[in-house]
C-alpha cells in the first residue's frame, strides 16, 4: 500500500466512492504520483520525468487534429477465419476488446485538418489486444490511405503494437505486404506517407508500414524494435545496452528522422505537411 | 563432410526399428539361407507402408519438425540439383555479406533468373557460417539490390525460403533490422518481372515474408509458414513452451492449410518420407513446379505482375 492510499484510508470522511481509483496515477517510469487530471492536461506526459504515457485513439485525435474532424468507420473483415483458441476463443478475446474500447479494433482512422492542413491521420490503441495486426487493422491501414489518396492529402500514422496478431496466424502476417501495397500507392499518388512511431512499437508492424514514411518521428522514449528484448536476451545471453530499442536510440542509429515532444508534436507535423505539399505538375 | 546416412525423428522410431533390423539382417544375410532375403524384403515393405501411413497423416507439429530436419535439402543444394549455372552475387553494397541469404544468377531449365534464399547450413561449420539461415539487415540490403538488379535486366525472380526468422540481435537491430525487412517486401512488390517464391523448409515470420511477396507462392508439402514459431506462439499466448504442437495445429502453419485460406498457390509434392530421403526428386519436383508459374507469369506485363501482386495481398483479409 503506498503511502497516499494509507492517509487516504485513515481519513473517515473520504470513502471510496469519493475517491476514485483513477483520481491519481503513479508515472510508471519514476513513481511520481501525479494528480491524473493535471497529467491528462499535460497531455499524458509526467511533468516529473518527462514519461510520454500511453493514450487511446480518441485521445489521440483530440491531441493532433483541429475541432471537428470525423472519425472513419473501421472495415469489416472475416472474423475468425482459423477459429483459433488458446487459452481463450479469440472471438471471446475480440468481444472483451471491443467491450471496453470505443472502436471496434486497434487501429482507426479519422479524416480532418492539423492546424489546417488536410490529413487523415491512423492510430493504433495498444488498449486493443496490445495493438496488434491482424487483418482489421491491415484493412484499416488500407482504407485509410485509400481516403488520404480521393481527398489528396497526407496519411499519417501513429503506431502502436507488439506486432502481429497471432491468433489470426499466416493471415496477420500477411497484412505487412498488404499495408506496403498501401504505402506504395499512396507514394504513386505523390502524397506523403508520416510516421509517428509511439510506445511500443515492435514485430511485424515495425517490420512493414512503420518504417516506411517519407518522415519517421518517434515520441520519446518510446519502444520501438523488431525483435522483442527477451527473445534477443535469450538469444546473445549478454547485457542490452541502456536506452536499447528505445526512440533515442534508434534516432542514434539512424532509424528515425527525429524524435518530438508530445507537446510540439501537432506543430511539427503542420509543419511537415506544408514542406510536403503536393505540387501539381506543370 | 561426414553426413549420418539416416536421421530418425521421434515420431518415426517404429520405422527406424524395422529399418534397424533390415540392417541387421542385412549384415549377416550374406552368405545364408534365401528365406531371411524373403524375411528382408517382408520388413522393408513394411517399413516404406508404415512411412507412407506416417507421411499420409502427419499433423502440423511433426511437419514442422519434417520442415526442419537436419539432412533436409537446404538452398545450396537446390542450386546444384535444380538449377544450373549458378553465378554467386555478393555484398549489400552498405554494410556488409550475409550469408543467411544466399542470391545470384542461375538458370532454370536453361532460362535466366535471379535466385535469392535463405541458407541454414548442414553442420557446424557451415551452420555458423549461414547464421543458421536468420538474416541480418545486411542480407535483406543484399537481397533487395539483387531484385532491383533482378527488375533492371528483365530475368525472373525466384527466392527459396527457409528461415526460422530474421535474426534477434542487438547488431541486427542497430542497423535497422525492422526498416530492412519492410524495404524488402517493399522491393518483392515493386518488382516489374515475375517473382515466385517457393517455402522449402521453414517460413518464419517477417524474416520470411521480406523474399515472398511474389506473384505465386508455392511450398514443399512437409514444409510450414507461420507468423511466429509454434514453440513462440505456445509461450506467449499459453504462457508454457508445452503448448508447441497445439500452437502449430491452432495457427494453420501446412502448406495444405495455407493452400485453403488461399496464402499461397500451389502445394510441391515431395517424396515418400519427406524431402530429405529423396532430395533428387524433391529438386526436380520444385524445378517443374517454380518452372510452369514462370511460364504462366511471361505472358503477363509489368503492368500485370504489378497489380496481379498487388491484387494478391489486398485481397487476403478483404471482405
Amino acid at each position: 500500500m503506498s503511502w497516499l492510499s494509507k492517509v487516504r484510508n485513515s481519513l473517515s470522511s473520504l470513502n471510496k466512492r469519493d475517491t476514485p481509483d483513477n483520481l491519481w496515477i503513479k508515472c510508471p517510469s519514476c513513481g511520481e504520483m501525479l494528480f491524473a487530471q493535471e497529467f491528462e492536461a499535460n497531455l499524458s506526459v509526467c511533468p516529473r520525468c518527462e514519461h510520454h504515457g500511453r493514450i487511446t485513439a480518441k485521445t489521440r485525435f483530440e491531441q493532433l487534429l483541429d475541432a471537428g474532424f470525423n472519425v472513419l468507420p473501421t472495415p469489416e473483415v472475416p472474423e475468425n477465419p482459423l477459429n483459433f483458441r488458446d487459452t481463450k476463443k479469440y472471438t471471446d478475446r475480440l468481444k472483451a476488446a471491443r467491450a471496453s474500447n470505443p472502436y471496434p479494433d486497434a487501429l482507426t482512422n479519422a479524416f480532418g485538418t492539423i492546424e489546417g492542413a488536410k490529413a487523415v491521420l491512423g492510430v493504433q490503441d495498444f488498449k486493443f489486444m496490445g495493438g496488434s495486426m491482424g487483418m482489421a487493422v491491415g484493412e484499416a491501414f488500407v482504407a485509410g490511405v485509400e481516403k488520404a489518396i480521393a481527398e489528396k492529402c497526407g496519411y499519417i500514422i501513429c503506431t502502436a503494437a507488439g506486432g502481429a496478431r497471432m491468433q489470426e496466424g499466416i493471415l496477420s502476417l500477411m497484412q505487412m505486404p498488404k499495408t506496403t501495397v498501401a504505402t506504395r500507392r499512396l507514394a504513386a499518388a505523390g502524397l506523403p506517407y508520416i510516421v509517428v512511431l509511439t510506445d511500443p512499437t515492435t514485430g511485424g508492424v515495425t517490420a512493414s508500414y512503420a518504417m516506411l514514411g517519407d518522415v519517421q518521428i518517434a515520441e520519446p522514449g518510446a519502444l520501438i524494435g523488431f525483435a522483442g528484448q527477451r527473445v534477443i536476451q535469450d538469444t546473445i545471453r549478454e547485457k542490452l545496452p541502456d536506452g536499447f530499442q528505445r526512440a533515442e536510440y534508434l534516432h542514434d542509429h539512424g532509424m528515425v528522422d527525429m524524435v518530438v515532444h508530445r507537446k510540439d508534436l501537432k506543430a511539427t507535423l503542420a509543419q511537415l505537411l506544408g514542406y510536403l505539399e503536393r505540387k501539381e505538375a506543370k | 563432410m561426414s553426413k549420418p546416412m539416416k536421421s530418425y525423428l521421434d515420431f518415426e522410431k517404429p520405422i527406424a526399428e524395422l529399418d534397424a533390423r533390415v540392417e541387421e539382417l542385412r549384415t549377416t544375410a550374406s552368405g545364408s539361407e534365401l528365406d531371411i532375403e524373403a524375411e528382408i524384403a517382408k520388413l522393408a515393405a513394411k517399413s516404406e507402408a508404415m512411412l507412407a501411413t506416417t507421411y499420409g497423416k502427419l499433423t502440423p507439429w511433426q511437419k514442422t519438425q519434417v520442415a526442419r530436419h537436419p539432412l533436409r535439402p537446404h538452398f545450396v543444394d537446390y542450386v546444384a540439383m535444380a538449377f544450373t549455372d549458378f553465378v554467386p552475387l555478393g555484398g549489400d553494397r552498405l554494410y556488409g555479406e550475409d550469408a543467411a541469404i544466399l542470391g545470384g544468377f542461375a538458370r532454370l531449365d536453361g532460362k535466366r533468373v535471379m535466385l535469392i534464399g535463405h541458407e541454414k547450413g548442414h553442420d557446424t561449420a557451415s551452420r555458423i557460417k549461414h547464421n543458421f539461415g536468420m538474416a541480418k539487415p545486411e542480407g535483406y540490403r543484399k537481397a533487395i539490390r539483387l531484385m532491383e538488379l533482378a527488375s533492371k535486366f528483365g530475368l525472373p525472380v525466384v527466392t527459396l525460403v527457409d528461415t526460422a526468422g530474421a535474426f534477434p540481435g542487438i547488431e541486427a537491430e542497430e542497423r535497422g533490422q525492422a526498416e530492412a525487412i519492410a524495404r524488402s517486401t517493399e522491393a518483392c512488390l515493386a518488382l516489374k518481372v515475375p517473382m515466385v517464391a517457393a517455402i522449402v523448409g521453414e517460413g518464419g515470420s517477417g524474416g520470411a515474408i521480406a523474399i515472398a511477396a511474389a506473384n505465386k507462392v508455392l511450398m514443399l508439402e512437409h514444409s510450414v509458414y507461420s507468423v511466429i514459431s509454434p514453440e513462440g506462439a505456445s509461450s506467449i499466448l499459453w504462457r508454457t513452451p508445452e503448448k508447441a504442437a497445439d500452437a502449430a495445429t491452432a495457427m494453420k502453419v501446412t502448406a495444405q492449410d495455407l493452400l485453403d485460406l488461399k496464402v499461397i498457390d500451389g502445394v510441391v509434392s515431395e517424396p515418400l518420407g519427406g524431402a530429405h530421403r529423396n532430395p533428387e526428386q524433391t529438386a526436380a519436383n520444385l524445378a517443374k513446379a517454380i518452372g510452369s508459374e514462370l511460364a504462366k507469369l511471361a505472358k503477363l506485363d509489368s503492368a500485370a505482375l504489378l497489380r496481379q501482386r498487388e491484387d494478391r495481398f489486398l485481397a487476403i483479409g478483404s471482405l
